[in-house]
Formats: structure tokens, C-alpha cells, sequence
């Protein structure tokens, strides 16, 4: 029996590579500074749609809301083996909070069918892990997450086990679902060779537009629009656009997206900035060990 | 982890350095693949983009996933079960299946069969990249030239059972040539090929020290000629690990034990024909054992740079003296030299697979379509067989320096790490033990040497050499190509002596002959990445260079490396020419007395 999977996945800045300038004099994150990258949860919850296509059979949709750049995760997820990718892009999803992350993903996400949505445990910017869960609700479908192996799934029934904090459950629930992932579920495979080099070239009709104006410098709107048009029906033929989705086409409630839809109120951001680094030698023997440990736990850094 | 294809400046330099454009066009037939195949490039800018991103991928995938698993695997090794399978370390098993979905198993097949049609020269690469990570693993991944024989010599009916698997990662090969008696000697086998009434082959007899005999598809050399003795009297067949295959007993052995050594019985296996009969040593082993050994040459880098990366970081951090050892003399010296010989040996491996890709399309295209017009078929003609003479040169040339350079800078990094390195502590054991086979198997040290060094005498190093020197390289290098031309002047000298005084004597000091050959080969290389049009910035240790930069270009840094490299070499090697022009035969002629009797137990 063949699954059809909905994976959602962001593209966030790489914060393990914090430097000084990694946020703004404004507290806000300072994109520039920091590498975008595929949320590493979500390559997680990927590689789990991936493998139960490899099993069972079925589809990978992979859906993604942000700024038009976040086309370079969509592309590697097509590189690692989608069948398809979805960029959800609108200056109206601006300021979204999770709440009205998880609305305008559901709008996306029911235009699909689909068996098993994914998502990341969490995202390494936000830290909320809550748009998973609220996503869930507003599918109305059952939600497991901190799934940490493999799923078995029989027929409708899919039996999966979860991280419980001090020890593990395992969970049956009845198709569809929706799944959170921690990274202990699986090694994410790479980018594949055919896939890279077949998709390196896929595009959504934003980008071929702006592609065409680029290359013609004198041409009218009208004219970009006329063959950019034709690139597009060009480029679907070869399985290289990528779709497009905004608010409008989602049919989405406005008062629910963005800034409106986001009861979120970031009281106040502090920017820490280790300035220097600090290293300390400790003997090797009993004494030099228990002082450590007895540092470490007046610190509150172990308790 | 790092990546261990963007964390290796000289492999991007490298290929950034190398015309992949011009090498793409010709591999890719004009880009006419394009149009039936939706991954297949259109253009030379496309090509070498594919290139970089898949290097890229296995590069990731390395050092965030193989490497780690080294450890383990090298412990667990390969079992063979009571039912007569074999089960791969867990490590392999992951590897192997994280490799197929990456889509690099067929990495030099046509896109017909669902390969990528890669050149050799970036396979070379990325058998380095995943020999860094683990090489007993590379056993199996580097087996490709397997599928790359059955696609050069095989029927079509034989193509297309076993090259969609290959490339889909669905089946691993093996090359199953040596038997007891039969090991640098393979005109010996004895296997038995027979056919039954109806003309079909089964195969008869055992094998012995197969890598990843326990594959599903397998190549066998076997005697199809029971009156005939020598390589005329063999051929080569495919089969299938079918039941009536058995694997008899896994070796134990000193190094990479990912890798399964199996001793396989063949009780009537049934059996294809690849080619023809009784070109199986001589045409077709040749040129897969060929492949195989550019094969071992990536791999034996690949090893280096993992030990040498361990005894670099180790000297910087390890203090004796009140120092961090690496500003000892000595172990300054070493690290030099093992880093040095590392790049020497990338360049040689390189060059080859590029003369190896060249060669190739060469031959595929007198084979395939040769131009009717006589005047356009000379010079093509004439390419070819130069391309043919420089590969079988070059090709001996890389495994046997490759491999024995690997063996020094594995060794040497336990030197650096000293107690430790001796310990399980520290992964360089292990790149010791696993570098051990590297100078054996695919031909010994001493057999590459027999066959580089007839290049050497033919004339070929020669014509190659001036070649080299009338490239145009950049200023300020005038000195050292002044070295190599007066080192290749000494060289034609020592060969004329050689020449003079018989075969034998060529083989007795074959090694010193080749090894002048190699380094001024290599010198000319330095030279030439020291003219490079690559502009490429690389960090050097600040505290340890003639300045407090932190960044060079790397042609600069190369022009240091060419330097060094040159200006040493030149030394030893006016004692290696006075050496081999000494005319000392006791090897021969007092060998009875030097070495004395066998002892008696």
C-alpha cells in the first residue's frame, strides 16, 4: 500500500555559526551575517517520508512558507528525492507568528492529499517546536511528535515510537497523521547525483521572471511577462517549475496571517555576545575532578 | 563533521585548475546527451557545475557519515554465516546503502544505463574523498570499473542485465582473478571453463583473495582453453552469485577489515562470456586491472591525507620540551614531507586520469566512428597511441607512488604521534594497517615498477618530459625548470646505460629509474599549478611562514611547494643516477654469497 507524505520544512540561519554580528542593533536576527540553511529537524522528518516512499511507495510533497529564497531548501529536498516542492511566498505572511504559521500552512497543506504529514521537532531559530502541533489541530488529524525511529505502518494503522523525556512510548494511531521528528530518528541521506543534476535548474515562475528580466534588460513588462510565460509551461513540461502558492490562490482568511493573525509579543530581546574566551586546566586526579563538578554545579550549569 | 571534499583546498584547486570544460565536451560527445536524458548537461558550464555539487555531496556525506563509522567497522569486520552469505560490518552495510541513494554508483556509466558518465579523472576525487573516510569501504565503491568492463567488452544482452543494478546501487561486483598458484602470475589460472552440448559456460574450481567475492556479480578469469597454457588460454566470464557459488572462507587479516577477502569455490556455475574467447588476461583483465589501479593509487591518497590530518593536528597541540612539538626540527621536517609527498601524488593521479579520459574518448572514437578520410584519421591515429603508451606509463606510475607514499605518511604520522599512535587510541593505526595492502594487491610495488619503467626505457618519459618543459609557466620559475631539464638530460643518460647493459639489469634498478622519472613529472606539475590562471586564496599558519599572512594565493603556495620539492629532489637524484650508472651487478652475481643458505630449522 502506497502513502502519500506532506513534509513542511524551513529554511532558517545557521546558528550554530553565531558570530558577534549575528543580530541587529534592533534585536531582530541579522540574516545576512548568518548562512541559511535546511532546518536540520526537518531533513529528519524528510529522510522519514523518503524512507517510507522507498518501502511502501507513494509520493513526497514538500512545502515550504518563507521569502523567495527558501526555493534553495525546496531544491534540496528535490535533490535528496521529493517528488514535489511547494514555495508558500507573500509579503503578507510577514511577522507571522506560529499561530498564523500553522493557519496558512494548513490552508496549504489541505489542498493536498495526503496520508502523513512531517515536520521537524523544531526549527533552530525559533526553538517553539509549536507549529507542528498547532498544524495538527487545524488539520483536525491526530498528532504524534518527538518520533524517534522509524514508523511501521499496516494498512491505516501506523505505529510509531516516541521520545517521552525520561524513556520512550510507542504510539498506534489511524491514518492520516501528522508526525514531529527529532534528529535520534534517522542519518538524512545526501543530495543524490541524477536528482542534483537534473534539478539544479528548477525555478518558481517568480524566479523565471525575474531570470528573464535580467537577461532582458530592454524588454517591456509586457514582453517578460509574454516569455516568461513561455519558459514556465517550458520548464513544467521538463518537471522544473516549482509551484508557487500566495494567500489569494490559498483562499487564506487575511486576519489570520501575518502580523493580524499573530498574538505573539516579543517582550524583549537581549544580544549576548561572549566577548572573550576563558580555558582552565583541571588535574586529572579525584580532588581536581570533584572541584569541577562542584564549579559546574554553582554555576547551574549541571544540575 | 567537515566536508571532506570543501575542507581539501588542494582538491579544489585542483579542480578548478584542471580545463574540466574541454574534458566534459569531449566525454559528453558535444553535449548530445542533453537532449534524451533530463539530467544529462548542455553545456561545459553545466557539466562542470554537475561535477562540483556531486563531489560535494560525497564529500558530506564522508565525513558526516563514514567516517565516523571507521572505527566500528574496522573492529567488527566482515562474518560468514553458517548458511554461506556474508554480512558486511554495519558500518559498510549503511555506507553502501547511503551511496546507492546518493546516486554515485555508476559514476563513469553511460546515461543509458542510468550512470552519470563522470570522467575518471573526478571518480579519481571522489575515491579519495571516500577512502579518507574509510578505506576498506572504497573497496567496494571503487569496484565500479567492473560495470565500466562488462560496458567496454561485454554483449549488449550482458549490458543490460547487469548495468542498471550496477548503477542503480542495487548489486556490488567483484573481480575474481587470483587463485593459489596463480597471484602476480595471472597467465597460470587454472579454473576450469567448460561447455555443456548446448554450448552453455559453467565455471569449475577456486578462487582465492577475492575482494567482495561475496558481490552479487561476478567476473571471472578462467581457462577456457584446456590445451592451451598462458594468457591465450584464458578467458572472461560473468556470473551470478547463484547457489552453486560458495564462499569458503573469509581471510583474517592486518587492514581493511570492511572489506570481505572471500575464497570462493565454484561447483558448475553457470556462466556468460564477456568478449571473445581468450581475450580475457590479455585485453580485458588488462585494461580492468588498469582502472583498478588508478582505483588503489585514490585510495592510498585517501588514507595519507587521513593520517597525515591526524598528525598535523596532533603535533600543533602535543607539548614536550615546553613546546608544541611541531616546532621540533625533526617533526617540522616530517610534516613537511608527508604533506608534500601527499600533493606530489594527487598531482601524478590526476594527471594520469586526465590522460586516462583522454585516452578513452580517443579510442572509443577510432572504434566507433573513425573519419573515412585518411588525412583526418592520421593525426587522430597517432593521438591515440600516444595517449595509449602515456597512460600505460602514468597508470603503474600512480599506484606504485600513490601507495608506497601512503605507507610512509601512515607510518609516519604513528612517528609523530609516537606512544600514541602505537595505540587503538588513534585512528592511525588503523590508516597503517589499511595502507599495507596498497603496495601488494593490483599488482605489487615491484610489478608496477616492471611496467613503468619499460615507458621509462621506450622513450615515452622522454617525449612526455619535453613536452612538459615547453608548456609556458610563469616567471620567477626559471631556476627550477632549469633543474628538471637538466634532471631530464640525466635521466636520457642513465636509460642509455641501462639500455646497454640488458633487461635484467633494467629491472634491478627499474625503481631509481622511475622514481627520477616520477619526480621530475611531478616537478613539472608543481610548475605548472604554480602558472595557474586559479585564483584561489588558502590559509596558511601565519606564525609558521616566511610572513604573518593568514591567507596566499595558492599558486604561490604552490611556487613554495615546487620549490622545495625540486630543488631537494634534484640532490638525491644525481645519487640515484651515479647509482644506477655504477654498473654494479652483484645482485646477480654474488647473490649466493651476500644472502647464504636458506637456514635450516
Amino acid at each position: 500500500m502506497a502513502y502519500n507524505c506532506v513534509v513542511l520544512v524551513k529554511q532558517v540561519p545557521d546558528t550554530k555559526r553565531i558570530t558577534g554580528k549575528a543580530m541587529n542593533d534592533d534585536g531582530t536576527v541579522n540574516r545576512a551575517a548568518l548562512p541559511a540553511i535546511f532546518n536540520p529537524e526537518d531533513l529528519n522528518a524528510l529522510e522519514m517520508a523518503l524512507d517510507i516512499k522507498d518501502r511502501f511507495g507513494g509520493t513526497v510533497t514538500v512545502i515550504t512558507m518563507g521569502l523567495p529564497a527558501a526555493v534553495t531548501t525546496l531544491k534540496d529536498a528535490l535533490y535528496r528525492g521529493a517528488d514535489e516542492a511547494i514555495l508558500v511566498t507573500d509579503a503578507r505572511c510577514a511577522a507571522s507568528d506560529t499561530l498564523a504559521t500553522s493557519y496558512i500552512l494548513s490552508c496549504a497543506v489541505k489542498r493536498i492529499k495526503y496520508d502523513i504529514v512531517l515536520c521537524g521537532r523544531q526549527a533552530i531559530d525559533g526553538d517553539t517546536a509549536q507549529v507542528g502541533p498547532q498544524l495538527a489541530e487545524k488539520l483536525q488529524v491526530p498528532q504524534i511528535t518527538y518520533v524517534e525511529k522509524p514508523v511501521e505502518i499496516k494498512g491505516r494503522t501506523i505505529t510509531v515510537q516516541r521520545n517521552a523525556g525520561n524513556g520512550w512510548q510507542k504510539v498506534k494511531a489511524q491514518l492520516p497523521v501528522l508526525l514531529t521528528v527529532t534528529s535520534e530518528a534517522n542519518v538524512p541521506r545526501v543530495a543524490a547525483a541524477k536528482k542534483m543534476m537534473k534539478y539544479k535548474a528548477a525555478m518558481t515562475p517568480a524566479g523565471v521572471e525575474q531570470k528573464i528580466k535580467a537577461e532582458n534588460s530592454h524588454a517591456s513588462a509586457d514582453e517578460v511577462k509574454e516569455l516568461a510565460v513561455q519558459k514556465c509551461s517550458e520548464m513544467d513540461k521538463k518537471g522544473l517549475l516549482i509551484e508557487q502558492w500566495n494567500l489569494d490562490f490559498l483562499k487564506a482568511d487575511l486576519t489570520w496571517c501575518g502580523r493580524s493573525g499573530s498574538p505573539t509579543k516579543v517582550h524583549r530581546i537581549q544580544s549576548v555576545v561572549l566577548a572573550s574566551k576563558e580555558t582552565k586546566s583541571v588535574e586529572p586526579t579525584d580532588e581536581g575532578l570533584s572541584g569541577m563538578i562542584h564549579e559546574l554545579l554553582e554555576d547551574k550549569i549541571i544540575a | 563533521m567537515p566536508n571532506f571534499y570543501t575542507d581539501n583546498d588542494d582538491i579544489r584547486f585542483l579542480f578548478k585548475h584542471f580545463d574540466l570544460g574541454a574534458l566534459a565536451r569531449l566525454c559528453e560527445e558535444d553535449f548530445k546527451f542533453a537532449s534524451q536524458f533530463d539530467y544529462a548537461p548542455a553545456d561545459a558550464g553545466e557539466a562542470i557545475r554537475n561535477y562540483e555539487m556531486v563531489l560535494d555531496s560525497i564529500g558530506q556525506l564522508s565525513g558526516d557519515f563514514i567516517a565516523p563509522r571507521a572505527e566500528s567497522v574496522d573492529r567488527q569486520g566482515s562474518t560468514l554465516n553458517a548458511d554461506g552469505s556474508v554480512s558486511y560490518a554495519d558500518g559498510i552495510a549503511e555506507s553502501l546503502d547511503k551511496l546507492a541513494k546518493a546516486e554515485v554508483t555508476g559514476f563513469t556509466l553511460p546515461y543509458r544505463f542510468g550512470g552519470i558518465n563522470f570522467p575518471n579523472l573526478v571518480y579519481s576525487m571522489a575515491i579519495e574523498i571516500v577512502s579518507r573516510a574509510d578505506a576498506s569501504l572504497m573497496n567496494i565503491f571503487g569496484l565500479q570499473g567492473i560495470g565500466e568492463t562488462i560496458n567496454a567488452f561485454a554483449s549488449e544482452e550482458i549490458k543490460q542485465r547487469y548495468l542498471h543494478d550496477f548503477a542503480a546501487g542495487k548489486v556490488t561486483g567483484a573481480m575474481v582473478l587470483t587463485e593459489p598458484d596463480a597471484g602476480s602470475d595471472l597467465q597460470a589460472v587454472k579454473l576450469r571453463a567448460f561447455q555443456d552440448n548446448a554450448g552453455n559456460w559453467f565455471l569449475h574450481g577456486v578462487k582465492r583473495f577475492i575482494t567482495n567475492g561475496c558481490g552479487e556479480v561476478l567476473l571471472v578469469l578462467a581457462r577456457s582453453e584446456p590445451d592451451r597454457s598462458g594468457g591465450l588460454g584464458l578467458s572472461l566470464f560473468v556470473c551470478d552469485r547463484g547457489p552453486t557459488v560458495h564462499i569458503r572462507r573469509l581471510e583474517d587479516k592486518l587492514g581493511i577489515h570492511g572489506s570481505p577477502t572471500c575464497e570462493i569455490f565454484f561447483d558448475n556455475t553457470p556462466c556468460q562470456l564477456v568478449g571473445e574467447r581468450q581475450r580475457g588476461l590479455v585485453t580485458y583483465v588488462m585494461a580492468l586491472m588498469n582502472g583498478a589501479r588508478i582505483g588503489i593509487a585514490g585510495q592510498s591518497l585517501g588514507i595519507g591525507e587521513a593520517a597525515y590530518r591526524v598528525a598535523r593536528d596532533y603535533a600543533s597541540s602535543r607539548k614536550q620540551f615546553g613546546v608544541a612539538i611541531e616546532k621540533l626540527p625533526a617533526v617540522r621536517d616530517l610534516l613537511i614531507d608527508m604533506k608534500i609527498s601527499l600533493e606530489a601524488g594527487r598531482a601524478l593521479l590526476y594527471e594520469t586520469s586526465r590522460v586516462v579520459d583522454l585516452n578513452i574518448v580517443y579510442q572509443k572514437q577510432l572504434e566507433l566512428n573513425p573519419p573515412a578520410d585518411k588525412e583526418q584519421l592520421k593525426p587522430i591515429k597517432e593521438q591515440a597511441r600516444r595517449l595509449d603508451r602515456l597512460a600505460s606509463m602514468l597508470t603503474p606510475m600512480s599506484k606504485y607512488f600513490c601507495s608506497e607514499m601512503a605507507n610512509r605518511v601512515a607510518y609516519d604520522s604513528i612517528q609523530v604521534l609516537g606512544g600514541s599512535g602505537y595505540m587503538r587510541d588513534y585512528a592511525v593505526e588503523r590508516h597503517a594497517r589499511d595502507a599495507r595492502i596498497t603496495t601488494i594487491y593490483e599488482g605489487t610495488s615491484q610489478l608496477q615498477i616492471v611496467a613503468a619503467v619499460r615507458g621509462v626505457c621506450s622513450g615515452t618519459a622522454e617525449k612526455y618530459l619535453t613536452e612538459l618543459e615547453q608548456q609556458n609557466y610563469d616567471p620567477g620559475l626559471e631556476d627550477l625548470l632549469a633543474k628538471l631539464a637538466e634532471g631530464t638530460k640525466q635521466l636520457k643518460h642513465a636509460v642509455t646505460f641501462v639500455k646497454h647493459h640488458g633487461t635484467e639489469y633494467m629491472d634491478l634498478y627499474g625503481r631509481h629509474l622511475v622514481d627520477i622519472a616520477i619526480d621530475l613529472i611531478v616537478g613539472y606539475l608543481f610548475c605548472d599549478y604554480a602558472s595557474s590562471k586559479v585564483e584561489m586564496d588558502v590559509p596558511v599558519d601565519g606564525e609558521a611562514g616566511e610572513s604573518k599572512e593568514q591567507t596566499m594565493p595558492m599558486k604561490k603556495r604552490k611556487a613554495m611547494v615546487a620549490r622545495r620539492f625540486i630543488t631537494k629532489n634534484a640532490i638525491k637524484n644525481d645519487a640515484l643516477i651515479q647509482l644506477i650508472c655504477s654498473g654494479d651487478k652483484s645482485s646477480f652475481a654474488d647473490f649466493g654469497v651476500l644472502i647464504g643458505p636458506v637456514p635450516v630449522e
